[in-house]
């Protein structure tokens, strides 16, 4: 399947990343071949398959459930590139 | 001194520990060698001060009882150091500082190790060749215009070049091996679970796995012992006993039933990677081994579900990135355009790629079709492995289809630059470990590598098998430090 200019610009919508016309192009040919590789699958039949949930066979370790850290507000927000005291801060988000 | 920087070690821990040279003046030489290897462009961020600190720190205080007593370690830069810059080789973290330690870096230190350095890798762990990275593409020390392999390109690099002595990176489709195969060093992609993800900046979670890169085995099987272990913070993490890997390590596999798949005999296979196999499977047979032909009949499919899963998981652990709680902040109108701006400007073509690609795989209405098609097909790549290993012990394939190419020969074309890891994937797919270790060279010099894969948690008998290889093969670091 290709992926035209248009879905390019849909799914980078999603994806939340901004494009020009120029890189549009560019990834509607790239991602036109990765798919076109991909579907390679589509040769397979996988009717009676079911997929893979796991390739570990240990069985996930429960804990309990208890507050073991906590207060390192200041730890968190330091790499912050927009801060004030308490909070991150963003661009204004309600009129 | 200067040649404290070629030992491997194994050489190095027993000279601290005999007092035949001291922890700074191990550390220097790396150093020194690393400060005069600026060309090869391995390191991101440098420690050689904190290190210098710390090499006299021990020599003060010395304490032999960790595995790692003394000596220096540079890794790859998407293992998070606490108060050390973190950046992934990513323009969106080019200013992160972590305020943790991840569990596989704090493990090495809690065994008398300190860091040395962050070294370069592809953006993300995203790519082949090391030149997806901000920081520059890495220089592979076979040649000027070589790349070093990648993801891991900077571990690989730093590690043959000597300006560490062993280093760690990570694995999501043969980011550690296939660096490894064109280095000419040991590289070892453990069980999933093996070792904690905790701390490591998140590329596919269900294939991530970090592992040690050496000069030898003998290294190899030290560094992964020291590495391993559960990790309550990893909720996939296993609680299964760390084996006393180096001990236990030895070049007797008489008796032992490798497999060697006929699908990884691919088209258009250089008959040199193709002599080579044959090579390594004369030298276990030598070492008493038994070669039996098998079959992994789901191999051509490896790929292309690999570029299902590991970009739709991509998408989604890097939605983390929105310049609000860390890293690059563009400037925006509102909060989404900021959002945009900021993924945009911060991201490169082959992350942007990636991330594209698994939200179109897992979009509304595309769903069934691709992500839940490629698990199917993961499972019946799975059975095949748990097949196999009813009748043999390990299986022997070529790390690579290649040894080293040129700087931009693939960067055009995606997908000829993913056939780069059509062995190593099925290996992540299926959670196995598997090493790749040098074996040979091709027709221009180059170093070339011989993956041994093994069933989970069976590390032990690949270690052996590529020490067998190791001391039967005609390898010896061969290329003239042109860089210096």
């Amino acid at each position: 399947m290709s992926i035209d200019k248009d879905t390019v610009k849909h799914i980078s919508k999603l994806a939340r990343i901004s494009l020009d016309e120029k890189k549009a192009d560019t990834l509607s040919k790239d991602l036109t071949s990765i798919i076109t590789f991909i579907e390679k699958l589509n040769s397979l039949n996988t009717d009676k398959v079911d997929p893979l949930t796991s390739i570990i066979n240990a069985s996930l370790k429960s804990r309990k459930d208890e507050v073991k850290d906590g207060k390192i507000r200041d730890q968190i927000l330091k790499n912050s590139p927009e801060k004030n005291d308490e909070f991150f801060v963003v661009p204004k988000v309600i009129e | 001194m200067s040649n404290i920087s070629e030992l491997s070690l194994t050489k190095i821990i027993n000279g601290i520990k005999k007092k035949e040279f001291t922890s700074e003046e191990v550390t220097k030489s790396f150093i020194d060698q690393s400060k005069k290897s600026k060309k090869l462009n391995t390191y991101i961020t440098e420690c050689f001060e904190e290190a210098i600190k710390s090499a006299k720190n021990f020599d003060k205080n010395k304490n032999y009882k960790g595995l790692l007593s003394g000596v220096p370690i540079a890794v790859k830069d998407l293992f998070c150091t606490k108060n050390v810059r973190t950046t992934a080789g990513s323009k969106i973290l080019h200013n992160f500082i972590p305020t943790y330690e991840s569990t596989v870096t704090n493990n090495l230190w809690s065994q008398g190790a300190f860091l040395l350095g962050k070294l370069n890798c592809d953006e993300f762990a995203m790519g082949s060749s090391n030149e997806t990275s901000f920081f520059g593409n890495v220089i592979n020390p076979y040649g000027e215009k070589l790349v070093p392999g990648g993801s891991s390109g900077g571990s690989a690099s730093a590690l043959a070049a000597g300006l560490t002595p062993a280093t760690i990176g990570t694995d999501t489709g043969g980011s550690i091996r296939q660096p490894a195969s064109f280095t000419g060093t040991v590289g070892l992609k453990p069980t999933y679970g093996r070792c904690s993800r905790w701390g490591i900046v998140a590329f596919a979670s269900s294939l991530d796995q970090a592992g040690p890169m050496t000069r030898n085995v003998e290294d190899c099987a030290l560094l992964f012992q020291a590495m391993s272990g559960y990790d309550s913070k990893d909720s996939t993490s296993v609680d299964t006993k760390v084996d006393n890997y180096s001990s236990k390590l030895t070049d007797k596999v008489k008796g032992l039933k490798i497999g060697i798949p006929k699908e990884y005999k691919v088209d258009g296979m250089p008959k040199e990677i193709d002599d080579l196999w044959k090579k390594g499977i004369e030298y276990l047979k030598d070492a008493g081994a038994i070669v039996k032909n098998i079959s992994l009949p789901h191999t051509m499919y490896a790929l292309p579900a690999y570029y299902i899963v590991a970009p739709a998981e991509a998408s989604s652990n890097l939605a983390r990135y929105d310049g609000v709680k860390y890293g690059h902040r563009a400037k925006g109108k509102n909060l989404i355009e900021m959002y945009e701006n900021t993924r945009s400007e911060g991201f490169g073509d082959e992350v942007k790629r990636r991330i594209l690609i698994g939200t179109y795989v897992l979009s509304s209405g595309y769903y069934d079709a691709y992500y839940l098609k490629a698990q199917k097909v993961r499972q019946l790549i799975k059975n095949d492995f748990d097949k196999a290993f009813h009748d043999v012990d390990a299986i022997l394939t070529p790390s690579t289809p290649s040894s080293a190419f040129k700087i931009g020969d693939k960067t055009n074309d995606p997908v000829s630059m993913y056939l780069n890891d059509i062995f190593t994937v099925p290996v992540n797919l299926s959670g196995l470990p598997a090493i790749s270790v040098p074996a040979g060279y091709d027709k221009n010099n180059l170093p070339l590598g011989l993956q041994l894969i093994g069933k989970a948690f069976d590390e032990q008998t690949i270690l052996n098998l590529s020490l067998a290889i190791e001391k039967r093969a005609d390898f010896n670091k061969n290329f003239k430090v042109w860089w210096i």
